[in-house]
């Protein structure tokens, strides 16, 4: 089908943006397209004013700092994969970036795009989420910061108010002793994950675990940190019992749903090994990848 | 600054200029099939996930259904009717595909073609396996994809010799 008809301006910046935003109530803003394009060709989607942001230049900057590394809201998935500079600060990105959609939608397709988007299979939220990432929203009354862990709210929804802007990602600076490990299973690749695990773990120098993220995604309306499963991790040398351990702590008491996908049972049995793989990849521990 | 539902746009396809006054909701597919009677762009799902569409954005493939013909204001579009050499005939990767069997219907071939030109222009000689991955969001309907890696190992293995 083809998208409903809809005025169009694409301004020059980001008060631009927020202008056009404040002045049209059901406009909405236009990133990769990759989201809302299909939206607007299925129909799902009917707003009167398309404000397209791929002219502010500003979003598509890139900064590494001693604090970490910034990202613009407009900075394509293709960029992130391979400019080893951004992988190279935040691993987690150069993980979970092969598993996102194909080559041409990541020509186009941005990290503020798929984040606003909100998929609850989506790999980006849940790296942003493993990796104590801060969202730089503005509106006309000025920015303010939204942790990833109040960011996602739900199925397509966020912390973005209506009239504002997400304008860039904030992560903080990696830890030489953090490991990350990624894994999801889809029907084909570059398919959303039906079930995927995000982890960070650091160790200390005697190789003891000192903090953990364990983020599941696909599993519910949204990113979620699996916190008791990461105390399990914390202050143990860990293993392959361990991380078994860790791992169905991890799945416990989800409630996944049953889709075209995959059914919830599925997901169910499915979550535990993703978080395993992921923890045995970050930690260099092939034998755990095993179920026994 | 107005949202406007018409606008002009000036982008280069193919090599030529091409200035046109456009309705916004326009999809830059529908821009080269319609206005510019380029057909050989195909239009499969129209929601990005057969590859049909596929043309390059100044060299970088996107999905022509999923792009405002106004985005492509001012870049440089390449479609399957770009790729015919100054003399006219066949790219090494299109009689590739002509000996390799690797078009029966021929509704994807343009899509594929676009996506393993992009392909082999940063990467030269991939692996089978790169081939594969690159053409995972294109899709297949009838060779079952085979030939069609065939086509552009052998295109690959040609530009090097
Ligand atoms: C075939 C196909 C396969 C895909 N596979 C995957 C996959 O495996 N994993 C995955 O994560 N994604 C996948 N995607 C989606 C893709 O990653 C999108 O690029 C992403 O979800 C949206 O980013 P975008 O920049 O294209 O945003 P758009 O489509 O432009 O926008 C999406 C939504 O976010 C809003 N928005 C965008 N930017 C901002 C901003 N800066 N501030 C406020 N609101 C904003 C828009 O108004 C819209 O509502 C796939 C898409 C396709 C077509
Ligand atoms: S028509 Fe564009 S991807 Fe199918
Ligand atoms: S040749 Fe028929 S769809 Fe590919």
């Amino acid at each position: 089908m083809k998208a409903p008809p809809f005025a169009y301006a694409a301004p020059a910046s980001i008060e631009g943006a927020l202008a056009l935003l404040a002045a049209h109530e059901d406009a909405k803003v236009l990133a990769g397209g990759q989201s809302l394009m299909p939206a607007l060709n299925l129909r799902l989607a009917a707003p009167s004013v398309l404000v397209d942001i791929n002219a502010i230049p500003e979003l598509s900057e890139v900064s590494i700092t001693p604090a970490g590394l910034r990202l613009g809201a407009l900075v394509r998935h293709s960029r992130i994969g391979t400019n080893s500079a951004i992988a190279g600060a935040v691993p987690l990105l150069g993980l979970a970036y092969p598993h996102i959609a194909h080559g041409p939608v990541r020509t186009r397709g941005t990290i503020g795009g798929s984040l606003a988007h909100a998929d609850p299979s989506a790999e980006w939220p849940a790296v942003c989420l493993a990796s104590d990432a801060v969202m730089e929203v503005r509106g006309p009354g000025g920015g303010r910061d939204v942790p990833a862990e109040e960011f996602s709210l739900g199925i397509f929804t966020t912390a973005i108010e209506p009239g504002e802007l997400l304008v860039a990602i904030r992560f903080p600076a990696w830890p030489a002793s953090r490991r990350a490990g990624f894994a999801e299973v889809a029907r084909r690749d570059g398919d959303f994950a039906m079930v995927g695990a995000a982890v960070t773990v650091d160790l200390g120098a005697d190789g003891t675990c000192t903090d953990a993220r364990i983020v599941l995604f696909g599993a519910s309306s949204r990113p979620v940190r699996r916190r008791e499963a990461e105390a399990r991790l914390r202050g143990q040398v860990p293993g392959a019992a361990l991380l078994r351990e860790a791992a169905s702590l991890a799945a416990q008491g989800i409630d996944p749903p049953s889709d075209l996908h995959a059914s919830a049972e599925y997901r169910r049995r499915v979550a535990p090994v993703m978080v395993r793989r992921a923890l045995a990849d970050a930690l260099s521990l092939p034998e755990a990848r095993l179920a026994s | 600054m107005t949202p406007t539902e018409s606008l002009s746009i000036t982008l280069s396809v193919n090599g030529a200029t091409v200035a046109r006054e456009v309705p916004a909701r326009l999809s830059l597919a529908d821009f080269l099939r319609e206005e510019l009677r380029l057909t050989g762009t195909h239009l499969g799902c129209e929601h990005g996930v057969c590859g049909a569409c596929t043309v390059l954005l100044d060299g970088e493939p996107v999905r022509a259904c999923l792009m405002l013909a106004v985005q492509a204001r001012g870049h440089s579009v390449t479609t399957v009717e770009g790729l015919t050499p100054a003399g006219g005939g066949l790219t090494p990767l299109q009689a590739a595909f002509q000996r390799h069997h690797a078009v029966q219907c021929g509704f994807c071939t343009p899509g594929m073609l676009m996506t393993a030109t992009a392909l082999l222009a940063g990467n030269p000689s991939p692996s089978a396996e790169q081939v594969r991955d690159a053409l995972s969001g294109n899709i297949c309907r009838c060779t079952g994809y085979v030939q069609i890696v065939e086509a552009v190992m052998d295109a690959a293995a040609g530009a090097e010799a």
